[in-house]
């Protein structure tokens, strides 16, 4: 097992290469003299001259960038142009928004999504199964901020149920932090369910027609125990696959769903960023959430090993 | 192409994407009056005869903005679908073919398709002020790497299939097997992978737009008139509401048209429909 996750590991350093190449090429791809932008609009010539020595922005290009690499990798993501303060610093603050709405909206799609996919596999062709998969298929086509503004509107402006803006921490009580998020996560959640449905269902349909289902309702086996035990374990492997790449999908839509909702998270970090051509803070945060796909990737890939022992690295 | 027009999801997908088109085209005809034009004593109405969506904050038709707005949100579909299609199929032939460049090529797109495409696309577009050629490439390069990803792997078993092996012995050149063998079998997954690009390019377009890393502000585009409707859309619902209903429309039109040519050109997924 440890060779296993070492190799995987290792795998994954090519990839985070290619991630911090684009990242650190956008601050020189950038029309500009990139010290003059780090700067900022309020610094004098000497400032911009103290900071291209202090960060080397006068050597050659691939020396900048293993000495970029080498602060990343120690953490250090520079210092954001619009708050002076340092990047690491702002992701910290904003972590615990983000990643309680992606969580959250995690959780509760694989519960809503596997379920429904079960259910249309095992209705195949009836009125639940076409019912489950058109509504995957707006799933895909109404895009995260129509959902959220309709959400928001009836569940918040019209019923007053939940509140439409802004973010809770935990440590003030579960319910106000849950309260905030679940209209947040049911917008985030739309597409990642319609993906995950689609998947489980066609997976429970490639392994419904095996010989293993047809013994296991021979020897009596209840519809539950076929369905939930024999059939969705071997059909995990797509679904778990499937759950990890739509990952890149929750990172995207909370960028949106942030704004919509004004959470104060990662998303609305890098739009006020960019806005602001905060090049830092823009390096930051997309090193940051690739680096978290990246993660949660591998570790989809360790769990296959769990639910599928044929596969071996 | 008889399977083609059988399927009532094309049918519908292809009805309603033509709509969209010709309202795109015919913006001047449909009652519309100048998008940009600014109205200071007509702001902020609901809809009514005269201004059928109502009006934004700087007294500008809605409905005459959501109309031309279809024609950025096309124009950038349709492109970016073509422009990705034809890179992809050309890094995913080389990728393919070319065994040294495998590894290379696919680890700078593995590399890219770790980076999520709405924040790949937004830094791109940062970097020159926003227009549409520079939202239409940035869109581009963040879609190259999932259409290189399905055209290798339909080069790679395609490579195996024993008519491509006889035209090898035949000592038929790789130029030539590509074009005759090659190409025209990558054509009906690219046509399906195009028409995803093209949905999923219309609603990057609108998000770059809605956080304001898109086209300019002034452009009647789907995506800013939310943008322009986001700090009122508790009073003022109708200005996110009309656009948002025209996107969503026009991407199932072509979701629709999608799954429809999948299941009409794969005779794997029509055993299970």
């Amino acid at each position: 097992m440890a060779s296993i996750i070492l190799r995987r590991l290792l795998a994954t350093v090519p990839v985070m290469g290619v991630v911090a190449l684009f990242v650190f090429s956008l601050l020189h791809l950038s029309p500009g003299d990139p010290a003059t932008i780090l700067a900022g609009d309020q610094a004098s010539p000497a400032d911009v001259e103290r900071l291209r020595d202090a960060l080397g922005l006068d050597r050659a290009l691939p020396i900048q960038f293993l000495e970029w690499i080498w602060r990343v990798v120690q953490l250090d993501l520079g210092t954001s142009i619009f708050t002076g303060l340092p990047v690491t610093d702002l992701i910290v603050q904003r972590l615990e928004p983000t990643f309680s709405l992606m969580g959250l909206t995690l959780l509760f799609s694989v519960l809503t999504a596997v379920p429904l996919g079960v259910l249309a596999a095992w209705r195949a062709n009836t009125f639940s199964d076409r019912a489950i998969m058109a509504g995957a298929v707006l799933g895909f086509s109404v895009p995260v901020f129509v959902v959220g503004y309709i959400l928001a509107w009836v569940f918040s402006i019209k019923l007053g149920w939940l509140p439409a803006q802004g973010y809770r921490p935990i440590e003030n009580g579960f319910w106000p932090w849950l309260r905030n998020l679940i209209l947040p996560s049911m917008a985030l959640g739309f597409i990642y369910i319609a993906l995950i449905a689609r998947v489980t269902r066609a997976s429970m349909l490639e392994v419904l027609g095996q010989d293993y289902i047809r013994t296991a309702k021979a020897k009596g086996v209840s519809r539950r125990g076929v369905l939930f035990v024999h059939a969705l374990k071997n059909a995990a492997v797509p679904v778990v696959t499937i759950i990890g790449i739509g990952v890149a999908l929750l990172i995207s839509g909370a960028v949106v769903t942030e704004t919509v909702f004004a959470i104060p998270g990662l998303g609305t970090l890098v739009v006020d960023a960019i806005l602001r051509r905060d090049y830092p803070v823009i390096q930051g945060v997309i090193l940051f959430f690739s680096f978290v796909y990246v993660l949660i990737n591998l570790i989809v890939d360790l769990i296959y090993t769990v639910f599928d022992p044929r596969i071996r690295y | 192409m008889a399977a083609v027009s059988r399927r009532p999801t094309i049918a519908i997908g292809a009805t309603l994407f033509a709509t969209m088109a010709l309202l795109a085209v015919f913006a001047p005809l449909l009652g519309t009056t100048d998008p940009t034009a600014i109205n200071p004593t007509a702001r902020l109405q609901w809809p009514s005869a005269e201004h059928w969506f109502g009006t934004d904050m700087a007294g500008r038709d809605i409905y005459s903005r959501v109309i031309y707005g279809a024609r950025v949100s096309l124009i950038v579909g349709v492109s970016v679908a073509l422009l990705a299609s034809v890179f992809g199929l050309f890094i995913g032939i080389l990728a393919g073919f070319i065994r040294g460049l495998d590894g290379v090529l696919m680890r700078i797109m593995d590399g890219l398709m770790s980076i999520p495409s709405i924040l790949l696309a937004i830094a791109l577009v940062a970097l020159t002020q926003g227009s549409l050629a520079s939202v239409i490439t940035a869109i581009t390069i963040a879609e190259v790497p999932r259409v290189t990803r399905v055209i290798r792997s339909v080069v790679l078993s395609l490579r195996e299939q024993p008519y491509v092996d006889a035209a090898i012995s035949a000592g038929t050149t790789t130029p030539m097997i590509i074009l005759r063998h090659i190409l025209p079998n990558t054509l009906a997954p690219l046509t399906v992978q195009a028409t995803y690009l093209c949905a999923s390019a219309m609603i990057i377009e609108a998000v770059l737009s809605f956080v304001g890393a898109g086209m300019p502000p002034s452009t009647p585009s789907w995506g800013n008139i939310m943008a322009e409707g986001r700090a009122i859309w508790q009073v003022r619902l109708n200005i996110v509401l009309f656009p948002a209903l025209f996107l969503s429309l026009t991407v199932l039109a072509v979701n629709l048209l999608g799954d429809g040519l999948r299941d009409a050109l794969d005779p794997r997924a029509q055993r299970n429909a």
